[in-house]
């Protein structure tokens, strides 16, 4: 179980966006984060994914925290993936990092060959965020933090990235965190909603 | 470089092109009919005889060196990505793109902003209100008459504090008046005061969202390509963002919207332009996306389907292989 307790997080110099907040996540269930535009969600998925610290409280994956080295396994997909991967690597370096990638996944994600050569610049956003679910994905994480994965994409394309994370988390018994604020997706692959709202959760 | 004419051949093509311009606006629109490579909606007006934006046969490619051949073998070449593109904004009027990602959309937009990368070959015709443009024009014209919202929250400059990018720096207005127009953009998309004072690596990606509209909203221009703005905004600030495009076309400008969110843009377009693989493959009033047999391309039909309200059908995926074949179903399962 993914586990945040107690947390309270804010930036230097700002107020706290949250104290005390908790929330947990079976490996069955895909939740989804609901608040309004700057509330903190993304925040809350970087803290939950181990890329921030929180000043109070501790995010637990089955009782434990975080490890501090080696790969992570809560993975986090960003809202920008521009801003997830290293603009002076070749696509195949930054897929690299992830270590071997499973040509069936690659498949999967509509990932072309031609691809693997190109700078971050030279892809469009949509392209780009396979590359960054292709390198979630294939660390095997036990828990998925998809932070607005599909808002760049067509809706074909989509369904179809989104038919990729679901099977994953169904043949792997991975838990999902999910931030949308398409409702009509939300109904579509969430098995619980959570509500932020100013203070507590 | 957009085609440059010589003197005389430009004037030649101007005149040719007013009266070509009057004749057009002498043809009576029924809505939808279909001419100049494109359809009008009831709403669509002609002033002055010409449409506010025009693009006809635009096409973009890119010298790259052959991905496939070893490292030090290999050639340039050219990478065609926008191939006969023709699409036209008229005064009073929303135009949404929408289409498959890596269709070219973006480029689109930059084409249009005269935003050429280094290594682009950028061949097509455009006009801007009546004129025909070279890259001069348009980079005269952005910022001034066009505006772009960026797709990529990156636009912003990271060294400069939000209020003070947007309040700008080269525009007629005077310092307090900028300050002020500032002042009300941010009230009307909620953006607190203290805001203008955050740099950009502050903001949440709703919040970016936001400043980049308000950028392109400062000075009143006539046209305002979008490329991807609701990303990241919650339903009722989308809503908002996109009454504000159509508040701003019903007074005579232009938006040509570039987005995947065809809920959103049936919303509020009056036309939507179906882009797949660097072309537009069908223009389709926004009455016909209420059944699928209306529209006329499989790939439009495939969206349809692919919709989370819909079907959430991956059928037909713009999975580049299927390229051609679209209307192909895998078999995609609904959940």
């Amino acid at each position: 179980m993914l586990e945040a307790r107690d947390i309270t997080f804010g930036y230097p110099g700002a107020k706290p966006l949250y104290s005390g907040f908790s929330l947990q996540v079976e490996p069955s269930e895909r939740v989804a984060l609901q608040a309004p535009s700057g509330f903190g969600k993304t925040t809350l998925c970087r803290v939950l994914a181990g890329f921030e610290r929180p000043q109070a409280g501790e995010v637990l994956l089955d009782g434990r925290p975080l490890p501090r080295r080696g790969v992570c396994p809560v993975q986090l997909i960003q809202q920008h993936p521009e801003q997830a991967v290293d603009p002076r690597l070749r696509m195949r370096k930054t897929l690299a990092e992830a270590g071997d990638v499973p040509q069936e996944l690659l498949d999967n994600l509509g990932i072309r060959d031609e691809w693997m050569q190109r700078y971050p610049h030279e892809l469009s956003g949509g392209e780009l965020q396979r590359f960054c679910i292709a390198r979630a994905l294939a660390t095997r994480p036990r828990y998925l933090i998809c932070d607005e994965v599909s808002t760049m994409l067509d809706a074909v394309t989509q369904a179809h990235i989104w038919r990729v994370l679901l099977d994953y988390a169904e043949r792997e018994g991975a838990g999902m965190l999910l931030v949308s604020h398409t409702p009509a997706l939300t109904e579509r692959v969430a098995t619980r909603k959570v509500k932020l709202s100013r203070g507590k959760s | 470089m957009l085609e440059k004419a010589n003197d005389g051949a430009a004037a030649q093509a101007a005149s040719a092109n007013k009266a070509a311009a009057i004749a057009h606006e002498q043809t009576t629109h029924k809505d939808a009919q279909l001419h100049h490579h494109h359809t009008h909606a009831a709403t669509s007006h002609h002033d002055g005889g010409h449409h506010l934006l025009q693009v006809e046969d635009l096409n973009v490619s890119f010298c790259m060196y052959d991905e496939d051949a070893p490292y030090f073998q290999a050639k340039q070449r050219d990478v065609q990505v926008l191939h006969g593109l023709s699409i036209a904004v008229h005064a009073g009027e929303i135009v949404a793109v929408v289409g498959a990602s890596g269709s070219g959309k973006t480029l689109l937009a930059d084409a249009v902003l005269g935003l050429f990368e280094p290594n682009s070959t950028v061949t097509g015709r455009i006009w801007f209100d009546g004129e025909r443009m070279d890259a001069e024009g348009l980079r005269a014209l952005r910022g001034h008459g066009l505006s772009l919202v960026p797709q990529s929250v990156s636009h912003l400059d990271p060294m400069m504090r939000v209020g003070k990018q947007v309040e700008g720096f080269a525009n007629a207005l005077s310092k307090a008046e900028r300050k002020a127009r500032r002042e009300q953009l941010f009230e009307r998309y909620g953006l607190g005061p203290e805001v203008a004072r955050l740099y950009p690596h502050e903001l949440s990606g709703g919040m970016a969202r936001r400043v980049l509209l308000c950028c392109a909203l400062m000075d009143d221009p006539r046209v305002i390509v979008a490329d991807e703005p609701t990303p990241g905004l919650d339903l009722d600030l989308a809503v908002r963002a996109l009454d504000d495009f159509r508040s701003f076309a019903n007074e005579g400008n232009g938006v040509l919207l570039i987005t995947h969110d065809i809920e959103l843009a049936l919303r509020v377009a009056d036309r939507v332009a179906v882009f797949k693989d660097g072309t537009v493959v069908e223009e389709a009033a926004v009455a016909n996306f209420a059944d699928p047999a209306l529209l006329s391309d499989p790939f439009t039909r495939a969206l349809w389907h692919a919709l989370p309200e819909h079907d959430f059908a991956a059928t037909a995926s713009t999975d580049e292989q299927g390229r051609g074949n679209a209307s192909i179903d895998k078999g995609g399962r609904s959940c």
